[in-house]
């Protein structure tokens, strides 16, 4: 028997030719529709809704939860959206991979209200600040439930807070009333790596192994990893040490408050440091609608609009004018809103080679395996 | 009568003909061939920043030059990570085969010794679940194994345990999600080749001095192999290459191919090495296969001399 019939190539032909005639000419006036894709949980309750009302833009909204998945679908192009928010290390690759489109700054008046200092940081990762403006920042860091924490250590809480999940001292007797870990050697490995005393974000392969082999021996005592259930397990008490985003953590501790479940959640702010993330709103190099999306990022710079993720996400954000529309009590919280000497020392974050990615992937299979 | 045929009858019965006989392999190029060949040109391509692909073949100044990587092959082999994954998924499946075939035996023979009237509404029953989201259904396992679950609660509440069982998170739980996913591809095609056996067989098997297992034993389970090997294969392929029930229901020491891939595809931002292990998993399963369908035929040929 033959592998194709005869005739095949003028059934192929006919094929082709009726799946070309089904493409459309592109459009030439941009139709009022935008396409975000966003970290979860990221967003004030009325942001894009006040959007639609205001242009009568029709948004359509969806959700990732790790920088990779983002990165992946811009690799691989035609991602239908329209404004994206990697975080700064990884807006610095995609940018030099010609994936983002340099931003219109004259259709962006309020750059104006963005905080000099935080600019100057991006800048390190995207000269001028061509491609991308802050959404909101913080830092990778320890969440515990107070009570549990002190009962399961039988003592103060240590100096280096990082010692919590570290230190098998402490680890293993934590591990009882549940340890998680963001599930990703991207966010793990910059922490264990300062913890070890090695830059986070090192170029010599021979650092990744020490922080390998420290971590293998608080392993037994890691219940969980997660980068997004663990809010609501922190929440309800089935964890009580996580190593997660402290916006993320304080929404923990907002929902054990609502819920009245006696669970005390705070987020530390680790006197040691901690490793600082920026998630920028940019926009893909094919947007099909660029023109909504400078309008929906000059909308997000407004101060009470900016102020109103802070309210809801607790995170930080890059406009210092939003600060009159924040609610006392975010204003208030040290975990968000660092001080400055808090904030000195905090490392940012920086981009890796893709070697030095694939090592920091395979040991923490490895980690994570136990093999 | 060949000259009663016009030539557009000719035409008509030719191209209907080349319709139903290449609908299949159009369908078979366009959803597989082609992707594959893609998967499989990205796997010996090179890039610098995961993002550009150097091009395969270049034809430059009336000099072709064509370069195929197999670096990501050979490195496949110098880590012993993916060979340990191979494994692991491999066992896995054939847990997950074995059990849908101890499970699903008996009950598609039940199935087709049941009353003609009561086999439709057993079929449905068997294909309920499919009503559901597959994922929701996956999910729900949580919901009974977790240490708070129903099963431990219960198992609590009645004094039986002291502690939670550490269930979730496990092998066993995965394997149980897995069953219980897969049972139904394996009880349908068995059920389809046992209600068409010939129940005289059997009796004949009695009448000859048959004990009721000899009988299933020589004359039910050879003549329903090939229900066995499609229901066998319809089970074991995709438990080879499954994430999403290793993702919400294996631990993190479990080790599935699935989850490499997604590693090397996102977090390493490595299409070509993604490629290569999606690539090897292809040969992995279609080389056995292949060797064992031409066995089959054999047999087959042997027998019906």
């Amino acid at each position: 028997m033959t592998l194709f019939p005869r005739n095949f190539h003028r059934a192929v032909a006919v094929l082709a030719v009726s799946i070309t005639s089904l493409m459309s000419p592109a459009q030439a006036a941009e139709e009022k529709v935008l396409n975000i894709y966003n970290w979860s949980d990221y967003i004030g309750p009325d942001t894009v809704a006040n959007f639609e009302k205001e242009t009568g833009i029709k948004v359509r909204y969806d959700n990732f939860d790790t920088n990779e998945i983002l990165h992946a679908k811009l690799v691989a192009g035609k991602t239908g959206y329209d404004l994206v928010v990697p975080s700064s290390n990884w807006a610095k690759i995609q940018l030099e991979g010609g994936l983002l489109m340099p931003l219109d700054k004259s259709k962006i008046p309020n750059l104006k209200n963005l905080d000099p200092n935080l600019m100057k940081q991006l800048g390190s990762m995207d000269p001028g600040n061509a491609y991308i403006t802050p959404w909101l920042w913080g830092i990778t860091t320890l969440g515990i439930n107070v009570d549990k924490v002190k009962a399961a250590i039988g003592g103060p809480l240590p100096e280096n807070a990082w010692d919590l999940i570290f230190k098998p001292e402490y680890a293993s007797k934590l591990k009882s009333c549940g340890i998680s870990m963001l599930d990703s050697a991207d966010e793990v490995f910059p922490a264990a790596m300062r913890y070890v005393g090695k830059p986070p974000y090192s170029k010599n392969s021979a650092d990744y192994q020490v922080a390998a082999d420290m971590l293998k021996t608080i392993r037994p005592y890691v219940t969980l990893f997660s980068s997004s259930g663990y809010i609501n397990d922190l929440a309800g008490g089935s964890l009580c040490l996580s190593l997660g985003w402290n916006g993320d953590i304080n929404i923990a501790a907002a929902r054990a408050k609502e819920a009245k479940n006696g669970n005390n959640i705070v987020s530390l702010v680790p006197s040691t440091g901690a490793v600082l993330f920026f998630d920028t709103m940019a926009i893909p190099a094919d947007a099909a609608h660029p023109e909504n999306a400078h309008k929906f990022i000059n909308y997000i710079l407004r101060p009470e609009v900016n102020a109103e993720l802070t309210n809801k996400v607790f995170y930080a954000n890059g406009v210092p004018s939003s600060a009159k529309f924040i609610k006392a009590e975010v204003a208030a919280n040290k975990t968000v809103f660092m001080t400055a000497e808090d904030l000195a020392k905090m490392v940012p974050p920086e981009a890796v080679n893709n070697d030095i990615r694939r090592l920091r992937t395979r040991l923490f299979t490895t980690f994570k395996t136990g093999r | 009568m060949s000259t009663a045929t016009s030539l557009v009858d000719r035409l008509v019965d030719r191209w209907g003909r080349l319709m139903v006989i290449g609908t299949p392999y159009i369908f078979l190029i366009l959803v597989f061939s082609i992707p594959f060949f893609v998967v499989l040109k990205i796997s010996v391509s090179t890039s610098n920043d995961g993002i550009r692909f150097e091009d395969l073949s270049t034809f430059n100044d009336w000099v072709f030059s064509f370069t195929a990587s197999f670096q990501k092959y050979r490195f496949l082999f110098t880590d012993d990570l993916y060979l340990n994954t191979y494994g692991s998924s491999l066992k896995f499946a054939t847990i997950n085969t074995l059990c849908c075939l101890f499970i699903g035996y008996p009950f598609a023979y039940f199935m087709a010794r049941s009353p003609v009237s009561i086999r439709p509404v057993l079929l449905m029953l068997v294909s309920l679940p499919f009503w559901t989201s597959y994922l929701l259904r996956v999910y729900a396992w949580k919901g009974l194994l977790d240490d708070s679950g129903t099963i431990n609660s219960l198992l609590l509440s009645f004094g039986l345990i002291d502690e939670p069982i550490k269930m979730m998170y496990t092998a066993f739980s995965l394997s149980v999600g897995m069953v219980y996913t897969y049972l139904p591809f394996m009880i349908l095609p068995l059920y389809a080749n046992l209600v068409k056996m010939d129940g005289r067989l059997i009796e004949a098997a009695n009448d000859l001095g048959a004990s009721p297992f000899r009988a299933f034993w020589l004359v039910t389970v050879p003549l329903s192999k090939n229900g066995i090997i499609a229901g066998s294969m319809l089970v074991f392929i995709p438990s080879v290459g499954e994430y999403v029930i290793p993702e919400l229901l294996g631990g993190p020491e479990t080790l599935m191919i699935g989850r490499v891939l997604w590693d090397e595809f996102f977090s390493n931002n490595d299409w070509s090495m993604a490629s290569a292990v999606a690539v090897t998993m292809v040969f992995l399963i279609l080389f056995p296969l292949a060797l064992f369908n031409k066995y089959q035929t054999d047999g087959v040929g042997r027998g019906s001399v």
